[in-house]
């Protein structure tokens, strides 16, 4: 049952668990025990939108970071990546295969604050063997919605 | 001054005695509307998985835009064949014993014309989707329709079928899960009806569009009954399953002479169903399934949050356990369902089909289709909760 709740909600977090329970046959209470479980085991870390800052004039700029790092004994990635993802800047922190190891996407207002952060801070960092920074030019899609303009719906209002 | 047959009427008696559809006149009512919400649609929201897209788009590139073989392709009547077979236990040849249609609709015109002489009697029941008893009658033959109500679930009962057989009785025509109701009927009960169609020596026409479309339950194939697999035509497709309904791809399964029969004809009036939906249907077929079961898994909530809603709202509504349908009964407000829907659409927004289009049964119910988005849903059962409060007696 978790996992469906956990699937609608992944789809609108704002869905009561009253509208939940009609859609998974559970009872109110049933959904609201499986939601405050899973949000105490941080299975449900936070609720958020998607919000689409250029709309409003809210320029931000974004740049994706490609991080190559020495890993330590014991600890290996870890202990860099926690280095990196402490700093608030840091929205998003992903260990990955290939030819680089850490992806960090950094969120600042302007190009010069994330370019400080990157060559003042990261880069620094002891283990961090060299970065190659992105800078996002434009999002067409986030989290599964596109951001600009909408599928326009293609079908007969009646059919039999 | 020529002269024009009998009645000297331009068009065919035949054409005349099929009634239009009962939807026309809201196309110009919406048409002319902003911010309707429709519950008049008999197809998926979604759109067809881009898997199944980018395989016909691919096969485009490649060049194939050509007839295929009247009966289909081979490799889409072997892939049915298999899948027939893991499902249901059934084994039809795909040499002989399938035909790929232009959708259901043109495999139930086939069927009608290959078994039917004039006069011949289908038993079908009432209400069912507005296309059966036009395909009986296009084929010469009468529609014999047996009542079904709500405190039955919609059921068509054996014992009901069995008290119209005549000797004209040619065959019975079913389609479970039901368009407009939702209902689906259980194993027990087609038994009871194969039982009839074998003591009568009926055809049965199982048109199971909708098999994928079940919640909670179990589809049962009406070929798959002991001893019906000879006499039953089999008709499905890709539709409903995997949002395909544009793609206009269907099929039918029965013994080798009716499908020789329905060969011929669709060989003279179709040739064979779009070379691109053929490609697309294959790759349904080959990788279809997690899509399936995630589209189902959706209609589903939608399905407990719209029976719920209208339930609560005044609207009572028997529980459908497949296709993607709602069939509440309106009979507390006092109007017609006709009356009903026009004045929902212009006063609240809210397209929904009214059930006397299905069928003097219907009357007094209105079909909602859930394949809409939550929350449109959620709205439109707000606006309907408006709307009957207002006019309920």
């Amino acid at each position: 049952m978790l996992n469906e709740i956990l699937q609608i909600l992944d789809r609108d977090a704002r869905t009561t668990p009253e509208q939940i329970a009609t859609m998974t046959g559970a009872s109110t209470t049933e959904v609201t025990n499986a939601i405050n479980q899973a949000e105490k085991d941080r299975v449900i870390l936070k609720y958020k939108t998607i919000i689409n800052w250029d709309k409003i004039g809210n320029e931000r700029v974004a740049a994706l970071i490609e991080v190559k790092v020495t890993p330590q004994r014991d600890v290996g990635f870890d202990a860099i990546a926690e280095r990196i993802y402490r700093f608030p800047q840091a929205h998003t922190v992903y260990l990955l295969s290939g030819t680089y190891d850490l992806l960090v996407m950094i969120v600042g207002k302007t190009m010069h604050e994330v370019a400080d952060f990157v060559s003042q801070k990261l880069a620094p960092i002891e283990g961090v063997q060299s970065t190659v920074t992105h800078f996002l030019l434009k999002k067409y899609k986030e989290d599964g919605e596109i951001l600009n303009g909408k599928e326009e719906v293609k079908r007969q209002p009646m059919v039999l | 001054m020529t002269t024009r047959s009998k009645n000297n009427s331009l068009i065919s008696q035949r054409a005349i005695q099929i009634s239009p559809s009962g939807i026309r006149k809201f196309f110009d009512i919406i048409a002319s509307m902003d911010g309707v919400i429709s519950l008049g649609v008999g197809e998926p929201d979604f759109v067809t998985p881009w898997h199944i897209r980018e395989a016909a788009i691919y096969s485009m590139e490649k060049g194939y835009t050509m007839y295929t073989s009247n009966s289909g392709t081979p490799e889409l009547r072997e892939a049915l064949s298999r899948q027939l077979s893991d499902a249901y236990g059934l084994q039809y040849d795909p040499f002989g014993e399938l035909l790929i249609t232009a959708g259901v609709s043109e495999a139930l015109d086939l069927a009608m014309r290959a078994i039917l002489d004039t006069g011949d009697e289908v038993i079908i029941p009432d209400p069912c989707y507005v296309s059966y008893r036009a395909c009986v009658i296009l084929a010469g033959g009468t529609p014999v329709m047996v009542p079904t109500t709500e405190q039955d679930g919609f059921e068509i009962s054996a014992e009901d079928i069995e008290s119209r057989i005549t000797p004209r009785t040619k065959a019975i025509l079913i389609g479970y899960p039901a368009n407009p109701t939702g209902a689906v009927l259980p194993k027990e009960k087609l038994s009871k009806i194969a039982a009839v169609a074998r003591r009568h020596n009926l055809l049965v026409i199982s048109d199971e569009i909708y098999s994928r479309l079940v919640y909670g339950v179990n589809h049962t194939c009406f070929a798959s009954l002991p001893g019906m697999k000879e006499n039953t035509i089999l008709l499905g497709g890709f539709s409903k399953a995997y949002a395909m309904t544009g793609w206009r791809v269907g099929y039918a399964a029965a013994n080798r002479e009716i499908i020789a029969a329905m060969t011929k004809i669709h060989q003279y009036t179709m040739l064979c169903a779009s070379i691109m939906g053929q490609a697309a249907a294959l790759e349904a077929l080959k990788s279809g399934e997690k899509h399936v079961r995630e589209m189902v898994a959706d209609y589903d909530r939608r399905r407990k949050v719209m029976v719920k809603g209208l339930n609560s709202i005044g609207l009572p509504c028997f529980e459908p356990k497949g296709a993607f349908y709602a069939f509440p009964s309106i009979k507390s407000t006092g109007m017609n369902s006709e009356e009903f829907t026009e004045k929902l659409l212009i006063e609240e927004k809210v397209a929904a089909v009214p059930g006397s289009a299905f069928g003097q049964c219907g009357e007094g119910y209105i079909r909602c289709c859930y394949a809409t988005s939550l929350p449109d849903i959620e709205e439109a059962l707000s606006r309907m909760k408006r709307f009957v409060s207002k006019y309920s007696k």
